[in-house]
């Protein structure tokens, strides 16, 4: 079932498959980035452990930035660093930065197109246990609105660590987006990855699912379901890269099987689901149904009970796609 | 405060700053719109920080050893963008374009529009964390630059100008100068009837900032304490510039009315005489 030329993990539907997290993959490539280039510099707002940022502190000490608990100075500090040459790395929760800082990342770094990286991690529900108050589910939206931004959204732990790689070469301002759970690996260290790229994780002809984050796992789950028990072929494309998005994939694919599907782990309202209908309205309008959080706010769970319960798991893609097949 | 021996370059000063100030009433005259009051009151400091202290070169205004000034009031562009153009980083016939559509020189800086500008800057309080990241990237690469901040006195009312505040002695900072125009206005009303703001020395101080305070348009004075901030070592210096704002425009001084309102081509001429007859002899209020 999977893309055969992505080099994809072929043991993703194994009971006993390993789980990682986008964070771990961050502290990991990292610490390689700032022993290939010495202009990498690391901020944190009080989150060192969290963000996996302590080996790169312990290693380059006299690069690491400890702000205390202020994001807004520590985003602004950030542009003085850009400015001045260095490759800053602003990292925090998601639910702190972007959103605290928002204007200084408005101002200070996109508005100079600083060559700033913001890295917010624990984003949609993967902070879950500590309760809606802390659950990113807006940041897409935050972001996706600013010129000069790059704005990605890794779908595992080796994309997270590739997206690293990719995002130190361009010389402007990025969003990273990761997850804090562990979650199963879609991709392996082989497979490609370009920032502003799609990847049809799956080739289908029936329906397709645009997905961003680690909810790619759903998706993938989903259409194995719809496969095997509908004979339904599904499209998967994971698209990591939400601005700029890889137009020319989206339209091809909608044009190929003219039903559409967006999954985020984010509000639906302006979020990646948005985008994706943004594009298929201008350029080739087709049905886009958005699956994600719907104009409300998370709680505290496991990460798998409020996917559950905010209808964006696999079973729900799996019901949408087939009432949206019966109407048709 | 202590005095530096530089009187010859006193008087040359003083009549580069009047100079802005005319500058200043002609532009905001052209524009239609923009702040008086600030960039009026900040010309002697201006005039002394790029004719006496800065180590900027017109010709290569990106050298990277260059030293860094960080305007964080935006609004006080103006005077920055005469300022600039006065010690030649770009045309003085570039200034009537203030704000005007397809122009280099908007109403609130725009990094990279013009050779000299070091940040963008508008909504208030972000530009002392900018200079302290510069001041921290000078330390990381080991470069001799210093970094100088100008902030209002009103956006000292903001958060963010004390998370960098408390970050910058921490970080021991001590090639960052920040300069606070205390001209004790802004557009609502008196600093200390909109939200005050002092004991202003005392909150420094116990931030552990080596604190300054002066006749903002006394030039001996403004540049004895800039390069006295450069022999203080392990943390940065904060001078509190007492200004007047609007100051040389006799109508204009004191008076928060004139914080963001321009002048009428009647109210301009008034103001550009006097400030013609004052021939660059700007006697301070503090003498």
């Amino acid at each position: 079932m999977l893309n055969t030329t992505l080099n994809l993990n072929e043991e993703i539907f194994l009971q006993d498959r390993e789980l990682k997290s986008g964070r771990d993959g961050f502290g990991e490539a990292i610490l390689k980035l700032g022993e290939e280039h010495e202009d990498v510099v690391i901020l944190t707002a009080d989150l060192e452990e969290s963000l996996r940022v302590t080996p790169f502190r312990k290693k380059f000490p006299d690069r690491f930035i400890e702000t205390g608990i202020a994001e807004q100075n520590m985003a602004s500090i950030g542009a003085g660093l850009a400015l001045s040459g260095l490759v800053p790395f602003i990292t925090s929760h998601a639910i702190f930065s972007p959103y605290r800082n928002w204007d200084q990342i408005r101002l200070s770094i996109c508005f100079s197109n600083a060559n700033v990286k913001i890295v917010g991690s624990h984003a949609g529900f993967s902070n879950s246990p500590d309760g809606g108050a802390a659950e990113s589910l807006e940041d897409i939206a935050l972001t996706r609105v600013l010129p000069n931004l790059t704005v990605i959204s890794p779908i595992d732990y080796w994309q997270t660590k590739r997206a690293v790689e990719e995002m130190y070469k361009i010389k402007g301002p990025v969003y990273l987006r990761i997850c804090k759970e562990p979650t199963p690996q879609i991709t392996t260290e082989n497979t490609p990855f370009e920032v502003g790229k799609a990847y049809t994780l799956v080739e289908g002809t029936d329906i397709t699912i645009f997905n961003t984050g680690t909810v790619a796992y759903e998706a993938l789950e989903a259409a194995k379901i719809l496969k095997a028990g509908h004979k339904i072929n599904v499209e998967v494309i994971a698209i990591p890269t939400i601005k700029p998005a890889d137009k020319e994939n989206i339209i091809g694919s909608a044009k190929k099987t003219g039903k559409c599907v967006s999954l985020e782990e984010h509000q639906i309202n302006g979020g990646f689901g948005s985008a994706v209908s943004e594009i298929l309205a201008e350029e080739f309008p087709v049905f886009n149904l958005r699956i994600g959080v719907n104009n409300t706010f998370g709680e505290s769970g496991s990460y798998q009970e409020l996917k559950d319960k905010y209808g964006i798991s696999s079973h729900h893609v799996v019901e949408a796609i087939l009432n949206m097949l019966k109407e048709k | 405060m202590p005095k530096s021996p530089v009187k010859n370059d006193v008087e040359k000063i003083a009549l580069i700053a009047n100079e802005l100030r005319e500058e200043i009433v002609r532009m905001l005259l052209e524009a239609e719109s923009g702040h008086t009051a600030g960039s009026l009151g900040m010309a002697d400091i201006f005039a002394s920080l790029y004719f006496k202290i800065l180590n900027v070169d017109p010709k290569n205004p990106t050298n990277p050893d260059r030293d860094r000034f960080v305007l964080s009031n935006g609004h006080i562009c103006p005077l920055l963008y005469a300022t600039l153009a006065e010690r030649g980083f770009f045309p003085k016939s570039k200034l009537k374009q203030l704000r005007k559509l397809n122009s280099d020189l908007q109403g609130h800086p725009k990094f990279g529009s013009l050779p000299g500008l070091e940040t963008s800057s508008g909504s208030l309080g972000q530009g002392l964390s900018q200079a302290a990241g510069m001041a921290m990237a000078a330390k990381i690469q080991n470069k001799p630059y210093r970094v100088y901040c100008v902030t209002g006195d009103g956006e000292m009312q903001e958060g963010q100008i004390w998370e960098a505040a408390m970050f910058a002695p921490n970080k021991k900072l001590d090639n960052l100068t920040w300069i606070i125009d205390r001209n004790n206005i802004q557009i609502g009303g008196h600093t200390e009837d909109v939200m005050p703001l002092e004991n202003l020395r005392n909150k420094l101080e116990s931030f552990n900032w080596y604190v300054l305070e002066i006749d903002g348009h006394n030039i001996e004075e403004i540049i004895g304490a800039c390069k006295m901030a450069r022999s203080v070592s392990q943390r940065p210096t904060a001078i509190i510039a007492h200004t007047i704002p609007g100051k040389g425009v006799e109508f204009m001084e004191y008076k928060f009315e004139w914080h963001g309102k321009v002048p009428s081509k009647e109210q301009a001429l008034k103001a550009l005489k006097s400030l013609a007859s004052l021939e660059g002899k700007i006697k301070s209020d503090y003498d």
